[in-house]
């Protein structure tokens, strides 16, 4: 990773941690600068703790990165749970009237604010915040109108006292912190590129709504919760019909009933939502009617760690439901290819007739990252496979909804349409939807339609690419992760690299269908092989060994809510490489 | 054949056009058969062509219900078949949605379903063929089987209640309220017409008696006890109180009929803007580019 820069906020729940981390995002990113943020928050609305990191930078940032430059503690507990993330030539910002600082490490900067004499806040509970952001920003080397100015939009739906008022407390900060502290060693540069910034979720909200997405349901539930937000603020204007049902249940068959009306329909969830969902998949896949499902996992099992991040569904979206049936599963690597997945689904979805599930997780959900607006592209490929919209000439053949043919696609008529009545069903049927129960179960037309439904896999594979080995072919550790992880394993290989330990990185995507022959060519000259995976038991690696005897030398694995951090991911290479281990689990050195 | 070329007149709808693929695999003498013919000629009655209706099931013998009427139709899981008419009415509001099913399917796993399908008020006419058992799985209790009775899975007499389907869905605020009899066939069909033709959620609970695993609610039993509210000229069916007063009678006189309805309130698909431009499944599925750059804008 280049060089980049990384600040802090923490406080309790409710003390105002949002607000400076959305003044600091646009900020960054009106310089022209990449950012990639997370906050590690809990349940509970007040209270508790509450961590955000911004890292950005030039180039683009994969991840949130090992340590801090910048923090500012809105609390005693912030001081003394991070200050240690602070290394040489970095800062502390805080409020002396109510934060004891602690001991930093050598060459780190206390900039202690005497608040109550800097201003009267004492009306204005979070005027410490704002005094702080204009130190900042004062530190950074910015110019203070281009706070001005990210105030003016931050608080515009206030009156112009509050926007007035934060601006005097920013000026205020800036100021004194031209005459008290010193700037930072590295002032951030600018560049001429503009970026968005936007969550996972958000990501795939609007990718839903540029493959074309007219239905949405859901139920609320974190880490999944954004993306009925940001589609239930935009259903009027992107002409979405957005629903919030009783339950997930609820939720999965509604959605099924919109597609089989004939349009694009989605639904997001968590694990104990989609556990609700899995009749629901083998429906979609039976009554061959598309949906695509996003489960973001959280620390499971059960209600788990709401808020925190884990990627431990993956064999309940393997084993989702009963009985065999044809589906796709894909992981975003990142939140850019949150938008991304969406609409490649559904062609996938819709030319298959079959459930699709996209398996993101609360690290990509609810983390932020700045993308290339031209990544966000509302004129994607939509192909919406074999549909009969209309009647036609009105001659055609007696209409078999599930008629027998070699791709196993059987052309599919939305109900409306004048001579193609017919029934879709849950039960096993014949090719025009009789069940067979109704006319004495017959192994012949089960074993047909089964074998119909299944060949779909095969179409399915050969639309969807292998994955590929990123970096050199004959280094000394290939890292093998799965979604999320791709950022945080990418910046790991650069530090490896730099401590010369040559890394590669096979990042897979599609894992249903998994391209199984290709991973072994792939892995076949590997020198030392360790999958990384956010979960204890090694879903992936269970997997990837089920589905083609690849056993690594190692694993890395992480449980503990948080997600890895570069060093947790060197470290653990340099013990296995040493022979110390096969099994690294680094802990998690900051509790948040 | 000779054919009058002058005149065309429109090709009436009739019974034959309703029949469906397969006749049904209900036991000989189910209540059943005169719910499937009574919605048939409700269906005809109204000349609504059959590839604008959809009829929607969940799980059980009258589950099966959309194989054996030529419309379109959906046969789901347990349950569900409220929440998947929802999707398909808000996706193609064009369409004429019935929904079929028991009193397991709709009162017992789908009952979560039932209560809020009614308080969105979806444009669906609900018809429940209600034997008070599970048929089947070869007869366990139901949510509506009375205390004492004996079934397989309570063989010394059930001891918890059963629920008044109709009382329940006018406590949850249905539209359009009514119970049918099997055995009252003419009776039937016009509750049915007029389920069909209220705009907004009509639940109709038709006594359908399993021949083969309730001996108790039988058609011998019903049939002296059903009174039509209609025959009752006192009865105002824009009463709700007075509604639900009749729906909790059951003993020797069970009434049937008409027990309420309101045309006052919006349907979903009527209270959804997004719905202005016409049948969502009609609509272009590409966001206009300047609300896209809009959708983007505000992320910058």
């Amino acid at each position: 990773m280049s060089q980049s820069f990384v600040v802090g906020i923490g406080g309790a729940a409710g003390q105002g941690v949002a607000t400076p981390g959305d003044i600091f995002a646009k900020i960054f990113s009106r310089r022209g600068l990449h950012l990639n943020a997370y906050n590690a928050y809990q349940s509970i609305i007040r209270g508790g703790h509450t961590f955000l990191t911004i890292r950005t930078g030039p180039q683009k940032i994969s991840n949130t990165g090992d340590h801090l430059d910048l923090l500012i503690p809105l609390n005693q507990d912030t001081m003394d749970r991070h200050l240690r993330l602070l290394t040489s030539g970095g800062a502390c910002l805080y409020n002396a009237d109510l934060i004891q600082a602690g001991t930093p490490v050598d060459g780190v900067q206390l900039c202690p604010m005497p608040v109550s004499k800097m201003a009267d806040i004492t009306r204005n509970k979070v005027g410490q915040n704002t005094l702080a952001i204009g130190a900042a920003v004062n530190m950074m080397g910015i110019g203070f109108s281009v706070l001005e100015d990210v105030l003016a939009e931050q608080f515009r739906k206030k009156d112009k006292a509050v926007i007035d008022e934060n601006i005097h407390l920013a000026r205020t900060g800036y100021e004194y912190a031209s005459k008290n502290f010193q700037a930072l060693a590295w002032p951030l540069p600018m560049t001429d590129a503009r970026y968005a910034v936007l969550s996972g979720n958000v990501a795939m909200a609007m990718g839903g709504a540029a493959a074309g997405v007219k239905f949405y349901s859901a139920y609320p539930m974190s880490p999944a919760t954004g993306v009925l937000h940001w589609m239930a603020e935009h259903a009027r204007k992107a002409e979405i019909m957005v629903r919030q049902v009783e339950d997930e249940i609820g939720v999965v068959t509604m959605a099924i009933g919109a597609a089989h009306a004939g349009v694009r329909a989605m639904c997001a969830t968590s694990g104990g939502g989609f556990a609700l969902m899995s009749e629901g998949m083998g429906l979609s896949a039976q009554a061959e009617i598309p949906i695509v499902v996003i489960d973001c996992q959280r620390a499971g099992p059960s209600t788990g760690v709401p808020t925190k991040t884990e990627q431990g569904d993956l064999w309940q979206m393997l084993g989702a439901g009963f009985g065999d049936y044809p589906k796709v599963i894909a992981a975003p690597l990142d939140i850019a290819d949150c938008f991304k997945l969406i609409p490649e689904m559904f062609n996938l979805t819709d030319r298959f007739q079959c459930p699709g599930i996209v398996l993101c997780d609360l690290l990509l959900s609810e983390g932020r990252l700045s993308v290339d607006p031209k990544e966000l592209d509302f004129n994607p490929v939509i192909d919406r496979g074999e549909m009969i919209t209309s009647n036609g000439s009105g001659d055609h053949e007696p209409y078999k909804r599930y008629k027998i043919t070699e791709s196993g696609v059987s052309p599919r008529a939305i109900p409306g349409v004048p001579g193609y009545t017919h029934v879709v069903s849950s039960d096993e049927h014949d090719e025009n939807g009789v069940l067979i129960s109704d006319e004495y179960t017959n192994a012949g037309k089960r074993r047909a339609m089964m074998e119909k439904r299944m060949r779909k896999m095969d179409g399915i594979a050969a639309s969807v690419p292998p994955p590929k080995l990123h970096g050199p072919a004959d280094a000394d550790v290939t890292l093998i992760g799965w979604g999320s992880t791709h950022g945080v394993i990418h910046e790991a290989c650069e530090l490896l690299r730099e401590a010369g330990i040559s890394a590669n990185h096979l990042a897979v995507r599609w894992l249903v269908p998994l391209h199984g022959d290709a991973i072994l060519d792939l892995l076949r000259g590997a020198r030392h092989t360790i999958i990384v995976e956010n979960n204890f038991s090694g879903q992936f690696a269970r997997y990837l060994r089920s589905e083609t005897s690849f056993v690594p030398d190692g694993n890395i694995r992480k449980y503990d809510g948080e997600p890895f951090a570069p060093h947790h991911i060197v470290e653990a290479v340099k013990e296995q490489l040493a022979g110390k281990t096969k099994l690294s689990v680094p802990a998690h050195e900051i509790m948040v | 054949m000779a054919t009058d070329t002058a005149v065309v007149a429109p090709k009436s709808i009739t019974m034959a056009d309703y029949k469906g693929r397969v006749d049904p695999d209900w036991c000989p003498g189910c209540g059943d058969f005169g719910v499937l013919a009574a919605v048939q000629k409700a269906l005809v009655e109204l000349q609504i062509p059959k590839h604008e209706v959809v009829t929607i099931s969940g799980i059980g013998c009258s589950s099966n219900f959309p194989g054996f009427i030529e419309t379109y139709g959906m046969h789901t899981l347990h349950g569900r078949s409220l929440p998947v008419a929802t999707g398909m009415k808000l996706a193609n509001h064009a369409m004429t949605v019935l929904v079929t099913g028991g009193d397991g399917d709709g009162f017992g796993i789908g009952c979560n379903h039932f209560v809020h399908t009614i308080r969105r008020n979806v444009d669906l006419t609900y018809i429940v063929m209600d034997n008070q058992i599970y048929g089947l799985t070869t007869g366990q209790t139901s949510p509506t089987s009375r205390i004492g009775m004996k079934t397989k899975s309570m063989p010394y007499g059930n001891i918890e209640s059963p629920l008044s389907p109709v009382a329940l869905a006018l406590a949850a605020g249905a539209t359009f309220v009514a119970r049918g009899f099997s055995g009252e066939q003419k009776h039937l069909t016009e509750l049915i017409k007029q389920g069909i033709e209220h705009k907004g959620f009509s639940f109709i609970d038709v006594f359908s008696p399993c021949v083969t695993y309730n001996h108790d609610n039988t058609f011998q039993w019903f049939r002296p006890r059903v009174k039509k509210l209609e025959d009752n000229p006192e009865y105002d069916s824009t009463d709700w109180a007075m509604a639900m007063e009749k729906s909790v009678i059951w003993g020797e006189e069970i009434p049937i009929g008409k027990f309420f309805e309101r045309t006052d309130l919006p349907t979903l698909h009527g209270a959804e803007p997004v719905l202005n431009a016409g049948p969502l499944v009609y609509q272009n599925n590409r966001i206009p580019a300047e609300i896209a750059k809009g959708f983007v804008q505000e992320l910058m």
